[in-house]
């Protein structure tokens, strides 16, 4: 289970003013919210590579803001993330999805490329291993994305804007992965997203940020039918409104 | 007060924090560096991997300077050593100057140009797509992984480049000076092996190392504090590359005085 408490975070002006939230354990939660909402500053706050000004994190009860490089390092090994920008490496499709267990677990290379193989296949990309990154289309690097994030089977998956810049069928198809990966492995998902359509169909609980506050955490449907102006019309995607 | 006459004062307020802020942030990432030089710490792969793209890769385009550097020197002095009838003497002017002070010196500025801007437009790219970003939330330490073995290849294949370029500008050096004033390599070296010291080579690879250090530490601070996008990257390289010449220049300066 996920707890931020209080987490207030700024640079040149206030970004996160008092953000506070729980995301129980096995959720897929989706952090919604219009552009410079600061959905991003807490994605980063919440994998513990920016420090909040003020405030906690609780991961499974751990407070990550005060932990050591050491124990943050052994407490991202529980964290998968996707970037928004892909974030892949400058190697093959295959190495890119094989780095974490290289890097982080005693494997032999026969079990590495097992569980490789098996990603590839989840992700739709079989025979895609030998490729780089930079010869892939937009939702194929997302799906390369999505296989490293989980290969190390983490029981914490955080997604920042997996649908970003994708076709609504690449989109859909993302957020099915999601699910299923969330299905499979009983982890907590958290998406970030600007595409609420999407989002909305796979989550079970929804955050909205605006302007550096959480002025709504519930659950999707409640979202749906929410009263907040600002949810009702950021969720229905209305043109009138105080957005 | 004009407003250029507070503008001033405020720019030069904002050029001596900038310069602060790159001094600070340098020195913070060599403690880094320094703390993580471990073998058992060091990525090989990483390591082989820049050895052969830095250094390896470069040898053709410091072949190349180096070998017109050694033949411009003598088309330079024949003139001169003609008029003076001391034609004897080439191989030793030619050989003390490359090995003391043309060698390290235009070597380490090629190689920061070809080697140096590289690296920051690589880290750089890497910073502003979140790569870097990517390796922390894996539990990777990108100090460890990506700057240690940048750092050793960018120094230690300096080393070597300037000990290859200082051959080759001898031979550039020894082969015009028989073409245009009929000094017999033999007379050349023997010229060059009588009067220089071992010293004279130390100088030149001490140099060398400091320029290294110099282009190392300059080309992966400013990758790694490249912000806003691909012009960010562009700065960034621009930033490194002025600052790792001017370091070069700074440290040969000082290193002559102490050396000599």
């Amino acid at each position: 289970m996920i707890e931020v408490v209080d987490v207030r975070k700024r640079f040149a002006r206030p970004v996160l003013s008092g953000v506070s939230l729980r995301v129980p354990k096995g959720c897929i939660y989706a952090l919604i919210g219009p552009g410079a909402a600061g959905k991003s500053v807490l994605f980063k706050i919440l994998a513990g590579l920016i420090a909040p000004d003020r405030g906690e994190v609780l991961i499974d009860g751990d407070e990550i803001t005060t932990m050591t490089p050491l124990e943050l390092a052994e407490a991202r090994r529980k964290i998968g993330m996707l970037f928004q920008n892909y974030a892949l490496f400058e190697m093959s499709v295959a190495d890119n999805i094989a780095f974490p267990l290289r890097r982080l677990f005693d494997l032999s290379e026969e079990e590495i490329s097992e569980r490789v193989e098996e990603r590839l296949a989840r992700v739709a990309l079989s025979g895609y291993g030998h490729r780089f990154p930079q010869g892939l289309s937009g939702g194929q690097k997302k799906r390369v994305g999505v296989a490293r994030a989980t290969i190390a089977r983490p029981p914490l998956v955080l997604y920042d804007e997996p649908t970003a810049g994708l076709d609504p069928v690449t989109s859909q198809k993302i957020y099915d992965l999601i699910q299923d990966e969330q299905q499979k492995n009983k982890s907590t998902c958290v998406v970030i997203s600007s595409d609420v359509t999407g989002v909305l169909t796979i989550a079970d609980r929804v955050g909205m940020l605006h302007r550096g506050k959480l002025i709504f955490d519930g659950a999707t449907r409640e979202a749906q039918e929410s009263d907040i102006p600002e949810v009702r019309q950021f969720v229905h995607g209305l043109t009138e409104g105080p957005l | 007060m004009t407003t250029q006459a507070r503008s001033l004062p405020h720019r030069i307020g904002a050029t001596v924090l900038s310069v602060a802020e790159q001094l600070g942030g340098t020195s913070i990432l060599a403690t880094q560096i320094l703390a993580r030089l471990s073998p058992r710490s060091l990525d090989r792969h990483e390591l082989f991997r820049n050895l052969n793209k830095m250094g390896v890769r470069s040898v053709p385009m410091i072949a190349a300077t180096a070998a017109f550097t050694g033949a411009i020197m003598v088309i330079q002095a024949a003139p001169l050593v003609e008029q003076f009838n001391a034609t004897g003497f080439i191989g030793w002017g030619a050989t003390f100057t490359t090995v003391r002070e043309l060698g390290p010196l235009l070597i380490a500025l090629m190689f920061n140009g070809r080697v140096g801007a590289n690296n920051t437009a690589e880290l750089g790219t890497m910073v502003v797509t979140d790569q870097v970003d990517a390796l922390r939330a894996l539990a990777i330490d990108p100090i460890s992984y990506l700057i240690v073995p940048r750092v050793i290849s960018i120094i230690s294949m300096m080393v070597l480049l300037t000990v290859i370029g200082d051959l080759i500008a001898i031979l550039g050096a020894m082969g015009t000076g028989w073409a245009l004033l009929g000094v017999h390599p033999r007379v050349f070296i023997q010229s060059s092996v009588e009067m220089l010291t071992v010293w004279d080579f130390a100088v030149g690879l001490i140099k060398s190392g400091l320029f290294g250090i110099m282009i190392a530490m300059s080309s992966c601070y400013f990758g790694l504090a490249t912000r806003g996008g691909a012009p960010g990257v562009g700065r960034a390289v621009n930033a490194s590359v002025v600052a790792s010449a001017a370091g070069v220049f700074i440290a040969d300066y000082l290193s002559t005085f102490i050396l000599d």
